[in-house]
């Protein structure tokens, strides 16, 4: 069974990889809105690795579902067709490269050598009953807020987006 | 065995570090807010691994906030190109130099 979650997260790591790496280098913006959907999905198969599958439904409800979707309206609506494509200059890239490497370096030094946990701990018998529980509870605070930021974006993103001679 | 803290460290640093390489090579404002997905996302798969390693559920009750951050954060900016789009018929990130609308 442990091998068996081994095996999927390896497996699920390097297509997540392999998608997000499509994301930044595709040249044709439909397709990289399509290859950060592979790498959302991916990331909730993750996540049930995990043990969050609450978060992994979530994940996908809300991120494969809206936001994949609002990307397609997105490019649809600002770009014309045949000029979707995106061009990089070879010197942005390698500066790209630089930074991205050098970061990943100093990241992953940092991980190498701090102390971390050894193995996974034990998360309860139910954890979505428990993370709803804490929701209403301990974070209820954050939450009611959290409700009054959704409320505020939408009323703004409508008044942003439209036309203003209805 | 499961896969130690550090495979899931050192995935999501790879996904984080890519999603760097996107928003400094992008010009196309929605190729930035991609990339930006990108490394919230990685962001998330810290989280969710922390709390699974050290067995505490606060760490998945912030990815749902996080999550929901990031969903807010896409709405506004779209709503923002679409308005650019609109107003300039173009959404490389480099040329909306106006502040005039």
């Amino acid at each position: 069974m442990t091998v068996m979650t081994s095996i999927v997260f390896g497996l699920t790591a390097i297509v997540l990889l392999i998608a997000a790496f499509s994301v930044v280098t595709a040249r044709d913006l439909i397709r990289c809105v399509l290859w950060l959907a592979v790498a959302l999905v991916s990331t909730a198969v993750l996540f049930v690795v995990a043990e969050a599958e609450f978060i992994a439904a979530v994940q996908i409800l809300l991120y494969t579902g809206g936001i994949i979707t609002l990307m397609l309206f997105g490019v649809m609506l600002t770009a014309r067709i045949t000029s979707a494509k995106v061009e990089v200059e070879s010197f942005e890239r390698l500066r790209g490269a630089v930074v991205a490497l050098t970061l990943f370096g100093l990241m992953a030094w940092a991980i190498l050598t701090s102390e971390l946990p050894a193995g996974p701990a034990t998360l309860g018998e139910d954890v979505t009953r428990e993370v709803g529980r804490l929701f209403l509870t301990d974070w209820l605070l954050p939450m009611e807020l959290l409700s009054v930021l959704l409320l505020a974006v939408m009323i703004g993103a409508i008044a942003l987006a439209r036309r203003k001679d209805p | 065995m499961n896969p130690p803290l550090a495979a899931w460290l050192l995935m999501a640093a790879a996904l984080f570090c890519t999603g760097v390489y996107g928003l400094l090579t992008r010009r196309n404002t929605i190729a930035i807010l991609l990339s930006v997905e990108l490394m919230a996302n990685a962001v998330n798969v810290n989280l969710v691994a922390f709390s699974r390693f050290l067995g505490d559920l606060a760490g998945q009750v912030f990815t749902l906030f996080a999550v929901s951050l990031t969903v807010a954060e896409v709405v506004v900016g779209l709503a923002i190109v679409v308005l650019l789009y609109r107003s300039r018929s173009d959404i490389q990130a480099d040329r909306a130099d106006q502040l005039r609308g």
